[in-house]
């Protein structure tokens, strides 16, 4: 298939429009070699439909604002090719699973944010700013332990994944537990013995049924399922040391 | 309180595994005969390892299986919390009634 050719096809989109009660809606857009389905969504938003509502804020998978269904998996949008996930032509675009939706494709993330409070996340340092800054020796355990869940973006896909959090609602999820991970080890943090009790709370990691869609679908590869698992193991042989 | 759990369901866990194994062996050589009360009674009867086995097999079902309906209703239900843990500590209570009166039988 030539260029010329490709782009005189068109992809069938149907955005959903409204809020809880809304409805999908079909709108035609060019199929083009090259496109994320963020260009598409912006595409329809200039050209078709001014009044769509959604969140995008740096278009090159960092800030984690514009992660929304497509074809029924939460994903990062601005970094997802259409030609990776069209099916035959045709995208369906939602809002994330599991958070209150606001209007189109645009959640109320307070919820998510909330949960990260919940999983004991505040970071409380042991030293002032008068202290030399803490030496944290990078091949340690405990260190690389922190290292592989360290990178979230905050976009809430595996929230949106989790069929945890869809069924408990009181569910810490995978991104605020995955982030007390962290914490707990977390050598230079004063309340890793509290964080571990906030994430083994009501609702903490003992109800995770390790199903690892969050781990499947995370867009920057990290491990909540691994973390999750860490934390369930903290229980019988306690708090991680640094070595 | 939910650690304890996590911990107590586990840790049961660990303990009922080799003990299903047994129990399911057992079935299969206790039916050869058919299975009939008198039956079962003539060969454990009097015999304290029977007695102790499932004596333990009881304890580990009532603190391991209340725990699991407790998070199963959690999950599933809109019961409010307090009447969940009432529902998963009858349970309890009725597992280890019944479990010990059948242990006590074979004793």
């Amino acid at each position: 298939m030539n260029k010329i050719q490709r782009e005189t096809q068109e992809l069938t989109v149907r955005i959903w429009r409204g809020k809880e009660d809304g409805k999908l809606v079909t709108y035609q857009v060019m199929s083009r070699e090259n496109q994320t389905i963020l260009d598409i969504i912006t595409e329809i938003q200039r050209f078709h439909e001014p009044s769509l509502a959604y969140r995008f804020s740096c278009r090159v998978g960092v800030c984690g604002s514009c992660a929304m269904t497509v074809n029924g998996r939460p994903r990062w949008t601005c970094r997802t090719h259409v030609k990776k996930v069209s099916d035959e032509g045709i995208l369906t675009i939602e809002p994330l699973r599991n958070l209150p939706r606001i209007k189109d494709l645009v959640c109320d993330l307070a919820p998510f944010i909330d949960t990260w409070q919940r999983a004991g996340a505040p970071f409380s340092g042991t030293k002032t700013r008068k202290d030399a800054p803490a030496l944290v020796d990078p091949n340690s355990s405990t260190r690389r332990a922190a290292e592989a869940g360290l990178q979230c973006i905050n976009c809430a896909v595996c929230y949106s994944a989790c069929d945890v959090v869809n069924w408990n609602r009181n569910y810490i999820g995978p991104a605020g537990l995955n982030r007390a991970w962290t914490l707990v080890n977390d050598v230079r943090h004063s309340n890793r013995k509290q964080t571990f009790d906030q994430a083994f709370g009501k609702g903490g990691c003992g109800s995770c049924h390790s199903h690892g869609n969050c781990t499947r679908h995370c867009p920057i590869e990290l491990n909540p399922s691994e973390s999750i698992a860490g934390l369930k193991q903290i229980a019988f042989k306690g708090l991680p040391k640094d070595v | 309180m939910e650690r304890t759990l996590f911990l107590a369901q586990r840790i049961s866990a660990i303990i009922l595994g080799p003990l299903v194994l047994v129990h399911l062996g057992l079935i299969l050589f206790a039916v050869r005969n058919g299975l009939s009360g008198a039956e079962i009674l003539s060969r454990t009867q009097g015999s304290i390892s029977w007695s102790v086995f499932y004596g333990l097999f009881v304890l580990s079902i009532t603190v391991h299986a209340p725990i699991g309906l407790r998070n199963i209703l959690q999950e599933w239900t809109r019961v409010s919390q307090r009447t969940i843990n009432i529902i998963a500590l009858l349970f309890a209570l009725i597992f280890l009634a019944l479990g010990l009166r059948a242990v006590v039988a074979i004793v």
